[in-house]
């Protein structure tokens, strides 16, 4: 099976859906994929049309996805991108079977995933990424009567712990590692941004009586079989606290597995791109947390662009790239503000597993001087979730840097990997 | 085992308030985790139902307990077998009636 698109549009969170739509609108044929069970990406995960209002970001949800809904675009749900068997040419997996799909233009809007950092006792069961227990919650998980304390880094933390208030949970504690002083800094007031903050993800203050502590982290979790406490210091002193749940994230990092499979020119850790979101490579748009971690806005705006760079629509296009700048500004400001302590480099202990996939430890890594080395005398990175975890808890920790990705970007059966090239040659392709 | 999104109004969009889950009873049906009925929501992910059971998900190479950590299908550590297949990766697989998971 096979099949050829004008505009192809990988991931569909907000950029994805807004990039599809505006090219369908435009007369194109498009397919939206995603590996998820329906469209939405991570803020509108789980969202339905009839109760969307009442959550954070509902109203844009409604408005994109109807867009959306009102065109010819195929969305395919349950789909990963695994391989570029050929040019212009995308090999995707779902449970069931493997397909390969053309292109005229690609726009890769894979999103961002969180950070994770290793620390005794972060294996548990019960330790959660801090937007993975959100993600969770939202799929259906249950936090009534849960205590649960929430930490690392990043602007998510607080809107994450008043979902979690809102849905039940009891919030111990918000740590936040930045220093306070770091935040004021980049114009970040603090005395605004939990209030802001919440109130912009659409959450009540009163839903969240739980204190943000800036310039505080975690240094271990302990339980037998799952978390039964977790261990919070300000530098000076450390708390231990009683709980079920422990929400911990550093931060987000792009998806960049594709846009390195296709070639596409990366610097700083984001996707190079031009004004109309176009990467290094020719026909390949990447868009969103990909160019910078911006949030909704900026990934509806830039997947606009790139969905209009893509039917041609150049004009159209070049006239929202201008309101563009001040939230890539803002992107690049929230990094600096959230940027990693070195106290954190110091949490794992010898045998703290820091490759979750293959158990590989702290202890071994530190013989290790690259992340080449590290990956054939440990095994570390080379499980099933490809370094996706661990590749940006080394980069912190020893500096490592982590460039090529082989296909398949994902575990895939090896018959996806074997498939030749399924490509119509009915259907010229430029 | 009852895992019923029943949240208050603030929380993930999956939940029911209290009112739509009383007129919305169809929205529940029963999947088997382990040898156990959990009785879930519409839309519920297989991982959240396994997590609501107090299970791990898998074990690990040394044989650790490992359960859902990033929720969104980047770190692999929710996989279970369902409906006989293994390694399926769980939160991004929603439950249906009738399934069977089988964890490690």
């Amino acid at each position: 099976m096979n099949s050829a698109f004008d505009v192809v549009v990988v991931g569909a969170g907000p950029g994805g859906i807004a990039a599809a739509a505006v090219a369908a609108e435009a007369g194109a044929r498009v397919c939206l994929l995603d590996d998820n069970g329906q469209p939405g990406g991570q803020i509108w995960r789980g969202y339905r049309s009839e109760t969307a209002p009442k959550y954070p970001h509902g109203r844009e949800f409604l408005k994109w996805t109807s867009r959306l809904h009102r065109t010819d675009c195929d969305i395919w749900s349950g789909w990963r991108a695994t391989d570029q068997p050929a040019a212009h040419c995308l090999r995707l997996e779902s449970d069931e079977e493997t397909r390969d799909i053309q292109f005229r233009s690609l726009v890769v809007a894979t999103g961002a995933r969180e950070r994770f950092l290793p620390f005794p006792g972060w294996t548990l069961p019960g330790v959660t990424g801090a937007g993975g227990l959100q993600a969770l919650v939202k799929s259906g998980l249950d936090p009534r009567g849960k205590r649960v304390v929430v930490a690392g880094t990043g602007p998510l933390l607080l809107a994450i712990a008043a979902g979690l208030a809102g849905a039940g949970a009891e919030i111990l504690g918000i740590y936040e590692q930045a220093p306070r002083s770091r935040l004021l800094t980049f114009g970040l007031s603090l005395a605004a941004l939990p209030q802001k903050l919440i109130e912009g993800a659409g959450y009540r203050r009163k839903t969240l009586r739980a204190p943000y502590r800036t310039n505080c982290w975690i240094t271990r979790a302990e339980g037998s079989t799952r978390l039964e406490s977790v261990t919070v210091t300000n530098g000076r002193r450390q708390w231990t606290l009683a709980c079920e749940w422990l929400a911990c994230g550093f931060h987000l990092v792009p998806n960049l597995e594709l846009p390195r499979l296709l070639g596409c020119r990366i610097a700083d850790g984001y996707v190079s791109v031009d004004a109309l979101q176009q990467s290094s490579i020719a026909a390949v748009a990447c868009i969103g947390e990909l160019t910078g971690i911006g949030g909704m806005d900026k990934a509806l705006l830039e997947g606009q662009i790139a969905g209009l760079a893509a039917v041609g629509r150049q004009s159209a296009a070049d006239a929202l790239a201008s309101r563009l700048i001040p939230m890539q500004r803002f992107a690049r400001k929230l990094d600096r503000a959230f940027a990693l302590r070195d106290e954190l480099k110091t949490l794992a202990a010898p045998d703290t597993v820091v490759c979750r996939c293959e158990d590989t430890d702290y202890s071994e890594l530190m013989e290790c001087s690259s992340w080449r080395e590290a990956k054939l005398h440990t095994r570390c990175g080379m499980g099933a979730c490809q370094g996706r975890v661990c590749g940006a808890a080394t980069e912190f920790l020893f500096g490592w840097q982590h460039s090529g990705v082989r296909p398949p970007v994902f575990p895939s059966s090896v018959s996806t990997v074997a498939a030749k090239a399924d490509l119509p040659d009915a259907i010229p392709l430029s | 085992m009852r895992i019923r999104s029943s949240h208050a109004d603030n929380c993930g969009p999956t939940s029911l308030s209290r009112m739509e889950q009383n007129s919305n009873m169809s929205d529940l049906f029963s999947i088997d985790v382990n040898g156990r009925q959990v009785e879930v929501a519409e839309g519920t992910s297989v991982a959240a139902a396994i997590m609501a059971t107090h299970q791990a998900c898998r074990l690990s190479v040394r044989g650790e307990p490992r359960a859902p950590l990033c929720g969104m299908g980047i770190c692999m550590e929710c996989r279970a077998t369902v409906d006989g297949k293994p390694h399926r990766r769980t939160c991004q697989l929603l439950c249906v009636p009738g399934m069977e998971v089988v964890t490690e």
